[in-house]
């Protein structure tokens, strides 16, 4: 067992790991300021995908110039969401909520199957393509771009949410709707705000994941289950905990896939998620 | 005098044939496209096409009984085995069907020919493939195509071919197959063949989950195996993934050999631009066929004309299956089940009256076609090309594979 191919596990373990956690981050921070869970979450991914697959088709932009537009383009595609549907089963039952994005599922998945058709689509020849090698250390670029940009959105998003007045009145609406009302915050506005940054997360890692995945009306499935998982883990509403539980599942899955079975590899990543759910329901990192 | 002659020639009573294909669901595009393979052959067997040199095309309907034309009944059965069982039993006992031909999926297949069986009546499947299908020992059920075990072998002999001209440079083989039915069939046909060919030696075999986000671990053991060639069972999207994964970590073994089309097909190439290049492909019908039986291209055309779409491996076995069947109820000159069982078990048709690569159509005691051939292709500058059986290359393939540019 080489050191190189550690090193080469590990890098492409956090690249993943830190796009499995940029959509979880995206679902959690939904989550944890109206309590929605997006079921179409996946099909965000697939759409910002195809965004990013049509902007280089259609006028030769590279994924990495149109990072900023295609998160720019979720960012509005998010407040779009929450105007047009959330907002008006807001005060509905549990159900009707779950319907809903549920329903958003399934409309845009039958959607873009019926505009792009089920073919596959891949990005060629992207800037973020190739390797750097490194004394015998294969490491692909858009792994290296994937932990790079990824974490640099987290950092943004952090930033915000914790260290703006936006972020501050973010943060009230999500713990008390009311109070903060009563103190001047348009909580619909916070809602509004908080699924276009949810959606502009999946937009950044959709653009990053389309230097290297193939694109297709289901894409987004692949890796939602597993962003519900890191949210899961990480604990419902928590960024910093679906941040590393993100991380942790790309590490797992790449190195229970070498060392034990391919086959098997997301096996002890559910077994972890169910035992954190009878143990800690609360999650590795969520307030109890 | 002439409507006279004209009702003559149709006065025979046609002859029902049933065909059980998934026209809902899941796959309805290919269960579509195989029944126009079987329309196209009903429509040849029906009307005059004298510039066709193959059995029945030249005469209007079946000469054995007096002319009658066939009418096909389509029925849906949705990827259901249930549905496909229930459907048969429709059309044996209310329709009263001659024959049946089916299902796409072998797992309806399966169903489907049980009721035939109970109800004695011939069954002839062109491209469900699953090989146990005729080790049942069943009276009532032929097939055309190979089964997956069949394939399997060509892949061998395949290699064992470039050994003779490459200095026996293949010594070990890796396997790499997606886990559902299909790639762990494929896996365990390989597996058995090893004994037969004990030249190769099996180097690792890797299975892996449909629909999965990153094939880092699974490369990389590939690499620390260092096969001399790979088998490859994936669908179009792990096609993808792995071809590109495999070039970031320069895994390039001499060849890459695949089962199923998703390694040349045309989503892949789009995908890959050149790296697509230098996959090979074991196919079972290729359109440069055309260039050693003109029956091929003629054949293809019409059903690119009809269908606005080019054909394939699978609408050409179902086409192949309907023909032999045909010829059979014209050798049985009738309709009787028990009869026409007979003419199939009888059958001896010629590679040169097919569309398929093969020596021709003789079935053995199971009821297996056991004169099928497969090809490989490979795609070389960017075209799918037929490389092998040598006598049937339009180009020269190439081995080993050129490194990653």
């Amino acid at each position: 067992m080489s050191e190189q191919l550690i090193i080469q596990l590990l890098v492409s373990g956090l690249g993943m790991g830190f796009i499995f956690a940029l959509i979880a981050i995206g679902l959690t921070l939904i989550y944890g300021v109206m309590g929605v869970v997006n079921f179409a979450h996946g099909e965000f991914i697939m759409l910002g995908m195809y965004a990013t697959y049509l902007a280089y088709m259609t006028w030769g932009v590279d994924p990495v110039l149109s990072l900023p537009f295609v998160a720019a383009l979720m960012f509005c595609f998010g407040l779009a969401v929450y105007y047009l549907l959330i907002r008006r089963v807001l005060h509905g039952s549990m159900q009707s909520q779950i319907f809903a994005t549920f329903g958003l599922m399934v409309f845009l998945q039958a959607g873009a199957q019926f505009v792009m058709g089920a073919d596959y689509f891949a990005v060629r020849n992207s800037w973020l393509s190739g390797v750097v090698k490194l004394g015998g250390v294969v490491l692909p670029v858009p792994q290296i771009a994937a932990v790079a940009g990824a974490s640099l959105a987290t950092v943004l998003l952090y930033l915000l949410v914790f260290r703006t007045s936006v972020g501050r009145q973010l943060r009230a609406a999500s713990q008390d709707a009311q109070a903060a009302e009563t103190l001047g915050i348009n909580v619909s506005l916070m809602y509004a705000f908080a699924w276009g940054l949810g959606a502009a997360c999946v937009g950044v890692a959709a653009s990053l994941l389309a230097n290297f995945y193939y694109i297709f009306p289901r894409v987004g499935a692949v890796f939602v289950l597993l962003a519900y998982v890191a949210v899961a883990l990480g604990g419902f509403g928590s960024i910093h905990g679906a941040l590393l539980a993100g991380v942790l599942i790309g590490l797992m899955q790449v190195v229970i896939g070498f060392f034990v079975s391919s086959e098997l590899k997301y096996v002890p990543v559910y077994l972890l998620y169910l035992a954190v759910v009878l143990l800690r329901p609360r999650g590795l990192f969520g307030r109890s | 005098m002439l409507p006279l002659v004209g009702r003559q020639a149709f006065a025979a009573e046609p002859v029902k044939v049933g065909a059980l294909y998934p026209l809902s669901g899941q796959v309805a595009k290919s269960g579509e496209d195989t029944l126009n393979g079987i329309r196209l052959a009903v429509d040849i067997i029906n009307k005059k096409y004298p510039d066709l040199k193959m059995p029945l095309a030249a005469d209007e309907g079946l000469p054995g009984l007096g002319g009658a034309p066939i009418e096909l009944i389509a029925a849906d059965h949705q990827g259901s085995p249930e549905t496909g069982a229930a459907e048969a039993e429709r059309l044996i006992v209310q329709r009263k069907v001659a024959a049946l031909v089916g299902a796409f999926h072998s797992s309806v297949a399966a169903t489907s020919s049980q009721v035939a069986e109970r109800l004695q009546t011939p069954y002839v499947s062109g491209e469900s493939e699953a090989s146990p299908l005729t080790e049942r020992g069943y009276r009532w059920f032929f097939r055309t195509t190979p089964s997956s075990r069949t394939q399997a072998r060509d892949f061998f002999t395949f290699l064992r071919d470039i050994n003779k001209t490459h200095n026996n440079s293949v010594k070990t083989i890796a396997v790499v197959h997606e886990s559902t039915l299909w790639g762990q069939e494929f896996a365990k046909s390989v597996d058995g063949y090893f004994g037969e060919f004990a030249e190769f030696k099996k180097s690792i075999v890797v299975g892996y989950q449909q629909g999965t986000a990153d094939v880092t671990s699974e490369v990389q053991k590939l690499i620390a195996a260092k096969p001399d060639a790979v088998f490859h069972a994936s669908y179009d999207a792990e096609a993808i993934l792995f071809a590109r994964t495999y070039k970031q970590y320069g895994f390039n073994p001499q060849g890459i050999l695949a089962i199923g089309a998703s390694f040349g097909s045309n989503a892949f190439r789009d995908a890959l631009g050149p790296d697509a290049n230098y996959f090979f492909v074991r196919e079972h019908w290729s359109r440069d066929l055309a260039d050693r039986n003109p029956l091929v291209g003629q054949v293809a055309k019409m059903y690119r004309d009809r269908y606005g779409k080019d054909m394939d491996g699978t609408p050409a076995r179902a086409f192949t299956a309907m023909m032999v069947l045909a010829d059979a109820i014209n050798r049985a000159k009738s309709t009787d089940h028990e009869k026409i069982r007979e003419a199939l078990a009888a059958t001896d048709i010629k590679g040169d009256a097919l569309i398929m690569p093969w020596e021709g159509v003789t079935f053995d005691k199971t009821g297996q076609n056991i004169l099928t051939r497969g090809i490989f292709v490979q795609t070389l500058e960017g075209t799918p090309k037929m490389v092998w059986p040598a006598d049937f290359a339009v180009a020269k393939l190439v081995w080993p594979r050129p490194a990653w540019r």
